[in-house]
């Protein structure tokens, strides 16, 4: 009894609170590799059941057949075919599902240089401009706080600011820049690109903030004592030093904006096609292995990309 | 006074404040338009100010029945909050040891994170229909859907919240002192003893800092939850449903309603971190003096 306590609080510290105390001081031995099972078994099983089985039967189901209203567990390439159809016989032309990929790596690559700059200046500012800790920290915060947030109202708090009568539209024909409202302002690619942009640049400064306060200043110093403009500092010091910040950035703002159908449905008025929306698409006409097939399809595009890009850096490493 | 300042750093000072301004401009102009008077419509100026559409949304004569979904996304936020911070705490003292295993759930808490929300979301939805035409076809015809708010809901949630709480598990050990540890053991202090008066105490701002992260991503997930919740809404999806057809400030006071929550929450948290914060830095550590 006393050891399966022992057991239970080394699991789950949070289970047995104060029993510890009161609890004679009698050893009792566990293997420190079976501990760690414990503690860390729990957060396995939810990954187990709830990411990994999950992505399998994305795989499976991806390979059945179905009719109108339900699933077919029979093997079937159709899921790839219907994705697929048409694009051997429009060529050269680009097919349906290709002009989509064409259109979200276009978006993805938008918002992906944007939030790098925006978010590597504004690390840079927070990581070598401000000196004091405190003030640091707050800072930090203020670009935090938005991220805890709710990402959908987010996207509604720009309706006002740039709809037909919102606010830019209404300023600039007051002060007769422009005749008539500007209606790519809202529910297009702009509002699209500048919504992810708004909501994502936060994982774009928190990993390059994260590699740049890491940055020896003597480093710094030492390039400007041997004569370095504050130019090729940057290009030659700090750049290279902060590039896994840079890099792992780049994966979570990539991989969130190539499977984004939310920000892309929301603020495109549920127009612009891309690779995330068609899965939505295919779900609500309950056509769950044509689903499943550009679930995968967007799974093997997403990896090549992570791939590619964790060669230029080791994650684990960096963490 | 601040002598030697170079030009750089009042072009970023502004560059910043004009990103702190694109962050939080839109937020607070719908914040204010959800004051709309009675007669506003959906963008400014105002047309006089009242709490109508407010008071509308709680009379529950509105667009959705807000009191049920706001109280799922609240229960379903305390528990994912609270799953996530004993499991990540757990998981983070895990891997302060090497044990077997350890990459591989590394890397599926990596792979979560970064995984598209959809395809979780999809993958999560086939499991829970699987096992819906499993039991329907072996043991009860009249089944209905083990699917739900609690069930995949949660599950979907914490495939989102946990790889959070395991990162900052990891930064928070790794400027951890093993030697106070050390201290307390040849003191005598069990394991748990250890535990609970010497790493809890230290540890604590960042675990509640968890928490935060577990509520408020869960009280505002989307993404995961699309495909994933069941019959049942939570209030994003809610409010998401209405982007398409409203075209009152009813959503702009859902909006602000749902902030306020979160803002509350934010606040807590942050004050309690501060608190704590003041406090070991004013007493040392809290070791042996116990925190209850």
């Amino acid at each position: 009894m006393d050891m399966s306590e022992d057991i239970l609080q080394q699991a789950a510290p949070g289970l047995l609170p104060g029993s510890g105390t009161a609890r004679a001081a009698k050893p009792t031995r566990l293997s420190p590799s079976f501990i760690s099972w414990l503690q860390a078994g729990p957060m396995m099983l939810v990954f187990l059941a709830f990411f990994l089985i999950p992505l399998v039967f994305v795989v499976i189901v991806s390979f059945w057949d179905y009719n109108e209203y339900q699933l077919l567990p029979a093997f079937s390439g159709r899921g790839y075919t219907d994705t697929f159809e048409g694009c051997i016989a429009q060529l050269p032309d680009l097919c349906t599902i290709g002009k989509t990929y064409l259109k979200t790596l276009k978006l993805c690559f938008l918002v992906w240089a944007i939030t790098l700059f925006i978010g590597f200046w504004v690390a840079y500012f927070l990581a070598f401009h401000v000196k004091s800790k405190t003030w640091q920290m707050g800072l930090s915060l203020l670009c935090t706080i938005p991220f805890w947030t709710s990402n959908v109202i987010r996207m509604i708090a720009w309706i006002p600011l740039l709809g037909r009568n919102g606010l830019v539209n209404s300023g600039l024909v007051k002060t007769g820049l422009i005749n008539h409202p500007i209606e790519w302002l809202l529910f297009s690619e702009f509002s699209v690109v500048l919504a992810l942009v708004h909501l994502f640049t936060f994982f774009m400064v928190v990993p390059i903030f994260n590699s740049m306060v890491r940055i020896d200043k003597s480093l710094i110093e030492a390039a400007y004592d041997a004569g370095a403009t504050g130019f090729q500092t940057l290009v030659n010091v700090i750049i290279p030093l902060a590039k896994p910040g840079i890099v792992i950035g780049s994966i979570f703002v990539i991989t969130i904006v190539m499977g984004d159908f939310i920000t892309i449905g929301v603020m495109g008025g549920q127009q612009i096609a891309a690779a995330g929306k068609i899965i939505e698409t295919r779900v609500n006409a309950l056509q769950f292995p044509a689903a499943a097939a550009n679930a995968v399809i967007l799974l093997v595009i997403t990896f090549l990309i992570i791939t590619m890009m964790s060669r230029i850096v080791d994650i684990k490493k960096e963490l | 006074m601040k002598e030697g300042r170079p030009r750089s750093f009042y072009v970023l000072a502004i560059f910043f404040a004009a990103y702190v301004l694109f962050l939080y401009g839109p937020m607070i102009a719908i914040y204010v338009l959800s004051f709309q008077g009675p007669q506003g419509g959906l963008t400014f100026p105002m047309n006089g100010v009242s709490t109508f559409w407010i008071a509308k949304l709680f009379q529950g004569t509105g667009i959705v029945d807000l009191g049920a979904a706001f109280r799922r996304s609240l229960l379903l936020g305390i528990i994912v909050m609270i799953v996530t911070v004993v499991l990540s705490v757990a998981a983070g003292m895990a891997f302060r040891r090497r044990f077997r295993a350890q990459s591989v759930l590394f890397y599926s808490a990596i792979a979560s994170l970064i995984v598209p929300s959809i395809i979780t979301s999809l993958g999560i939805s086939l499991e829970f229909r699987i096992i819906d035409d499993l039991i329907k076809a072996h043991w009860n015809e009249n089944f209905e859907t083990s699917m739900g708010l609690l069930t995949s809901g949660l599950g979907a949630h914490l495939t989102w919240t946990l790889p959070f709480g395991l990162l900052i598990m990891f930064a928070i050990f790794n400027r951890f002192d093993p030697r106070l540890e050390e201290a307390a053991r040849d003191l005598g202090a069990t394991p748990w003893q250890t535990f609970r008066h010497v790493v809890l105490p230290i540890i604590l701002p960042s675990v509640i800092g968890i928490g935060l992260f577990g509520f408020t991503l869960s009280w505002d997930e989307l993404a995961r939850s699309s495909q994933a919740i069941g019959a049942v809404n939570t209030l994003p999806l809610d409010l998401q449903g209405l982007t398409t057809t409203v075209t009152n400030p009813d959503i702009y006071a859902l909006g602000t309603v749902i902030s306020a929550v979160s803002f509350t929450v934010i606040t807590l948290a942050l004050g309690t971190i501060h608190m704590l914060n003041k406090r070991q830095a004013a007493k040392g550590s809290d070791a042996g003096k116990g925190l209850v």
